[in-house]
């Protein structure tokens, strides 16, 4: 079948290679012998909630986001209706901070996200930098671990009772201190993790497109045919071990 | 020199020497961070007893060659302190400056994060600042950041110093307007123009309105001839051009360099547009000296590689060609260049993950690889981090049967040689540590001479 993508400002936020999570996507859905149709939402560009299987946003510099912040917003309604509808979403970095309900700036001022993910950000004095490693917390990851590259200075705390993407074994995670990372809503993920964080997390990857056909075909998610994996297990392995051995620590 | 600051140097010095003899490496930096400890004034002092003065050189991509090629031109003209090891920190500057009794004048290659310490510290004649492109966020931080820390820095130079910039760099260009001493330089040949902006160019936006600019001509990246059709932003007037550029394989380009006092073709023994810049930024910092146009051609005619940069070395029956790649920037530039010249059908390529590379290898998702997948018959990977070039080659369509990953440096190096056939050329394209780590190897094996053999002569 065919997967409709809509990425959100691939213009403005694309600073963490980005590009990479829709290859893996784009590859990955190949090889099940579904067709993945990218299609860029933009600042002149309509998005009509349910359009798409799956939405995609990244992260950018900070001027890249304030351009884009107030056009997300408007466009809060139309997110939330797509993900309430089933549509599967992946958030990273700066797109991760905007889609929750917002971000404090270090000046007192206040960024309205879009309300989708139950936290607040609130800007941090230092930046958290470093390789991640996670365990996950969804049910559909049980026994999986998550690797990748943290780098923000936004500290994002969640509501009690939010579901985060995974536990911190090693890293800084959503705020330095509360010990998990990430959050999730329905089929909607929202991490800081890059690296980019498909390629080496593969099994992430593909519970993002199974969420996806599911929207398509109106069915329940099934799982995807199992694919060779070795470059993708070598790489999530020494990507693993870096953090272990030199990833931030909770303060 | 007053009398303590000789007795550290000398004190350093030595450290220098033994740093080298017990086999540490360059012992580029050991003197300098000595001194440094010793007496942190010492920097003023040593910049200052340099008759003709200091002149800084920065940029995120660039900066090892555009210092080469400058050592080239003014080299001359006068007796040069140039640290042309690459240590282009506070303590690495400090070691060049120790190391070189009876220089006339400073030629320092400056990191981009040391830049204002070094501007305001050494009371520069002149500063050449190159680019501003995305480069290892984990270390530098955002571009905009970099960019503010400069203008801060250039707010405070005495008038005298002259400021060499690039014009074809927005962020570049602004920084310093309201000077009087300025050159600034850029490309004009729209014949030698990119179709369109590519993927991780950086400041797409008017820095003084934030409309998306139009690029009259892009050159490499951001760069090139742009205007704001909102606010009018605009590249300002060039007093130093390239003109007429004439590519020649991978063996080097010439053009003709125009300056307010003539022109005069110039060849350049490097391919790229983006050694074009480097030319151009050298060849206006000595002009701004005082250099003659005819001097300034010959320099680079005089000019080779700087390590590591296109620099080729022979084994038996074939070369290797060495291609640095840091930052997207940097890489597409160096891709864009081999498509140009014809890339080689067996390839290279080493990522490392340490510091100087940058701890984040996300970046290499960034840089467009393509044009080489699409022409390459066989790639190695190789370095820390070989398994994620590799599934940046195989997600980009790249088949699994033509990779192989060989993780170990100088393995790699001998099966890329292996697949390269007599009377070939095989493309080496490293990171940082990887390409120190290359040419070590090469070193060792009578290729190539060591990088600090004329240290301290």
């Amino acid at each position: 079948m065919i997967l409709r993508v809509g990425h959100l400002y691939p213009e403005y936020l694309n600073i963490y290679a980005d590009r990479g999570n829709i290859a893996v996507l784009t590859r990955r859905a190949e090889a099940r012998g579904h067709e993945l149709t990218v299609e860029p939402v933009t600042l002149e560009t309509a998005l009509v909630s349910g359009a798409h299987d799956l939405l995609y946003i990244g992260g950018g510099q900070d001027r890249e986001q304030a351009m884009i912040a107030p056009d997300l917003a408007e466009r809060a309604g139309a997110i939330r209706e797509s993900v309430e509808g089933g549509a599967a979403l992946l958030a990273v970095c700066g797109g991760y901070q905007l889609l929750g309900r917002g971000y404090r700036g270090r000046d007192g001022s206040w960024l309205e996200g879009v309300g989708l993910f139950p936290h607040e950000t609130v800007a941090g004095d230092t930046r958290m930098i470093g390789d991640v490693l996670l365990e996950s917390t969804l049910p559909e990851g049980r026994g999986r671990t998550i690797a990748g590259f943290e780098n923000h200075a936004g500290r994002t705390v969640l509501d009690d009772g939010a579901e985060a993407l995974g536990r911190v074994v090693a890293g800084y995670g959503n705020d330095g201190s509360s010990g998990f990372e990430g959050c999730r809503v329905r089929r909607a993920v929202g991490t800081y993790l890059h690296g980019p964080l498909l390629p080496r997390n593969p099994w992430l990857a593909d519970l993002m497109l199974s969420w996806a056909v599911a929207h398509g075909t109106g069915d329940e998610p099934e799982p995807l045919a199992a694919l060779g994996d070795e470059l993708e297990t070598q790489a999530h392995a020494v990507a693993a071990e870096r953090a272990r051995r030199r990833g931030g620590r909770p303060a | 020199m007053g009398a303590r600051l000789a007795l550290e140097s000398s004190a350093a010095r030595l450290v220098g020497r033994l740093s080298r003899a017990a086999g540490r490496g360059g012992g580029t930096t050991l003197p300098g961070k000595l001194v440094w400890k010793l007496d942190p004034g010492a920097l003023e002092l040593l910049a200052g007893r340099l008759p003709q003065g200091v002149v800084l050189v920065s940029a995120t991509n660039g900066k090892t060659t555009t210092t080469a090629i400058a050592s080239s031109i003014l080299g001359s003209a006068y007796r040069l302190a140039w640290n042309n090891s690459g240590a282009n920190l506070a303590s690495g500057v400090t070691s060049t400056l120790l190391a070189a009794d009876g220089a006339e004048l400073g030629l320092l290659e400056v990191d981009e994060f040391a830049l204002p310490e070094m501007m305001r510290r050494t009371r520069p004649r002149a500063v050449c600042l190159g680019n501003l492109f995305r480069d290892q966020l984990d270390r530098y931080g955002e571009l905009e950041h970099i960019a503010e820390r400069w203008r801060d820095a250039v707010a405070e130079l005495p008038p005298e110093t002259t400021l060499v910039a690039n014009a074809d760099d927005p962020l570049v260009a602004t920084l310093p307007e309201g000077r009087d001493r300025v050159v600034l330089f850029g490309v004009d040949d729209p014949r030698r123009a990119r179709p369109a902006l590519q993927h991780a160019s950086d400041s797409k936006y008017c820095v003084r309105c934030g409309h998306p600019y139009r690029y009259d001509a892009a050159y490499v990246a951001h760069l090139g001839a742009y205007r704001c059709e909102m606010c009018g932003h605009a590249r300002p007037a060039l007093d130093v051009a390239a003109r007429e550029i004439e590519p020649d394989g991978l063996d080097g380009v010439s053009f003709v360099l125009h300056a307010p006092s003539g022109s005069a073709r110039v060849r350049l023994a490097v391919p790229g547009l983006y050694n074009v810049y480097n030319a151009l930024a050298a060849a206006s910092l000595a002009l701004s000296l005082g250099i003659a146009l005819d001097d300034v051609a010959a320099g680079i005619g005089r000019f080779s590689a700087a390590f590591g940069r296109f620099e080729r070395f022979a084994v038996p029956d074939r070369s290797v060609l060495l291609v640095l790649i840091k930052n997207p920037a940097g890489a597409n530039e160096a891709i864009r260049t081999l498509e140009d010249g014809g890339v080689p059908p067996t390839l290279v390529v080493a990522l490392n993950d340490r510091i100087a590379d940058g701890r984040d290898v996300s970046w290499i998702w960034d840089v467009d690889f393509e044009p080489l997948l699409e022409r390459a018959d066989r790639i190695v990977v190789s370095g820390e981090r070989a398994a994620e070039l590799a599934l940046r080659f195989t997600y980009a369509g790249f088949p699994l049967e033509r990779l192989e990953l060989v993780a170990g440096l100088e393995d790699a190096l001998d099966r890329g040689l292996e697949l390269t056939p007599a009377g070939g050329e095989l493309a080496v394209l490293p990171t940082y540590t990887a390409m120190l780590e290359l040419r070590a190897i090469a070193t060792t094996r009578g290729l190539t001479r060591p990088y600090w053999e004329d240290d301290d002569a």
